[in-house]
């Protein structure tokens, strides 16, 4: 076990520093949540709908694009002189390559969504002063679902035709449901309602990402085996 | 005789037999009090939701079978359930919008019932589609079992993330711990069909599997 944990922890490294050293992929997913943000803003009527009612709706619909726009490039950079196939014959666990990508795509996403945030917050003018403590744990909590998924599917549609079409299409529908709990446990918490009215919904997302990470862990190794 | 004789043979039978399901329903059923004439597409709509989720439910065995034993014809078997399961998918959702418009008075509701068929759907859609993008045999086997597993423990979680929203959908009549709700002959008909439905999807499931078995043989599987 601490082997396995060692090992991911060394490709994760690997995976994050080039990430941050060249910044480009992380500066689009940035520049990319701005614009949606932004256009979130033009595709409402303000006057009509309050901002707080649709506030949550907007951030995570916001966050879903982010993360799948992160996802796609996860194993795209292994491709790249069979980097891959260096890594499957290095004497690493399967275990250890998937929970590496997993960590580095969750950081990615997550540093993606600590820029989109503020962001939510001055355009919208959402009060979060109070509940950002809670809102940071459900974010991580519903990106740690979002990229389980998402890790396990971007390793197999890299080799297939129309890669970046392929994921929204497989990846989307497994994404509604922690979309689903996210929204109502962000609008409990925007509402300044206590959270433990929705605990059935917290439940549901930690769950979802127990139940997933295991399914991916256990389902990569067919992902990647020749 | 071949296996895509057998199942036209099997499809076949079922088809009369399906003439037989309306002639049952349509005259020797009797009419619904409070939904009139509107309830008698019930008796396709229920069994095609149950064929669907049938599809589903044998792609995901298939899938985990596959991956254990590496034997194709498992991942045969599951790509032809889920071809077979995607049209059953689609009577559902076109039926369930027609009964729905009289009854309810909408063509759709975010009802969870309605939404696990919809995401039904597109499981089954997201899974020939990938099928269909991936030219290596081993490699398609491979990906498209990983997400047949992962397409059958989604649908708890979707189904149980939309239950928590108020529900339209009548609730079940025939699987449930109480005794059926449904009285006697218009059970009977429901039954029928449903072994009726079962038997299509069998015959079909035969044709296609026969079909991938020839495309094999001639090196274009």
């Amino acid at each position: 076990m601490g082997d396995v944990l060692r090992h991911a922890w060394v490709i994760a490294r690997k995976d994050l520093v080039l990430e941050f050293r060249s910044r480009t992929a992380l500066v689009s997913a940035a520049v990319f949540t701005a614009l949606v943000l932004t256009v979130f803003n033009f595709g409402r009527d303000p006057t009509a709908v309050a901002t707080v009612d649709l506030a949550p709706s907007i951030l995570w619909v916001t966050f879903t694009f982010a993360a799948m726009l992160a996802l796609n490039r996860a194993f795209q950079l292994e491709l790249e002189n069979q980097a891959l196939d260096g890594l499957l014959v290095s004497p690493i666990s399967r275990t250890s390559l998937f929970w590496a990508k997993f960590f580095a795509n969750w950081v990615f996403v997550s540093v993606v969504e600590a820029i989109g945030l503020p962001l939510f917050v001055l355009f919208f003018d959402v009060p979060v002063g109070g509940v950002l403590l809670p809102l940071v744990g459900v974010i991580a909590l519903a990106t740690a679902g979002f990229v389980a998924v998402g890790t396990l599917f971007s390793a197999m549609v890299i080799r297939t035709r129309f890669a970046e079409l392929m994921l929204p299409v497989l990846l989307l529908p497994f994404l509604v449901p922690p979309l689903i709990g996210a929204v109502q446990v962000t609008a409990q918490l925007l509402g300044g309602r206590p959270l433990s009215e929705v605990t059935g919904w917290l439940r549901l997302l930690a769950a979802f990402d127990i139940v997933f990470l295991t399914l991916a862990t256990l389902l990569f190794p067919a992902t990647v085996n020749e | 005789m071949t296996l895509a004789q057998r199942g036209r043979w099997v499809t076949g039978t079922a088809l009369a037999l399906l003439v037989a399901v309306y002639v049952r329903a349509l005259v020797f059923t009797p009419v619904e009090r409070f939904q009139g004439l509107a309830q008698k597409i019930f008796y396709l709509h229920v069994p095609a939701a149950w064929s669907a989720m049938l599809a589903m439910g044998l792609v995901g065995l298939a899938s985990i079978l596959f991956l254990l034993m590496k034997d194709y014809r498992f991942d045969r078997f599951a790509a032809a359930s889920a071809e077979v399961g995607t049209v059953f998918a689609l009577v559902m959702l076109t039926t369930g919008p027609i009964w729905a418009k009289p009854i309810w008075g909408t063509w759709w509701t975010w009802d969870a019932r309605l939404t696990l068929t919809l995401f039904l759907f597109f499981l089954f859609v997201g899974y020939l589609l990938l099928r269909g993008a991936v030219a290596e045999a081993s490699l398609r086997a491979h990906y498209s079992a990983v997400l047949g597993i992962c397409g059958l423990v989604l649908l708890p979680f979707v189904h149980l993330s939309v239950y928590l929203f108020r529900t339209l959908h009548p609730q079940p009549v025939v699987l449930k711990p109480s005794a059926p709700s449904l009285p006697g002959s218009m059970l009977a008909t429901l039954l029928f069909s449903f072994g009726v439905f079962t038997l299509l999807y069998v015959g079909f499931v035969m044709q296609r599997y026969a079909l991938a078995l020839a495309r094999e043989a001639r090196g274009d599987g």
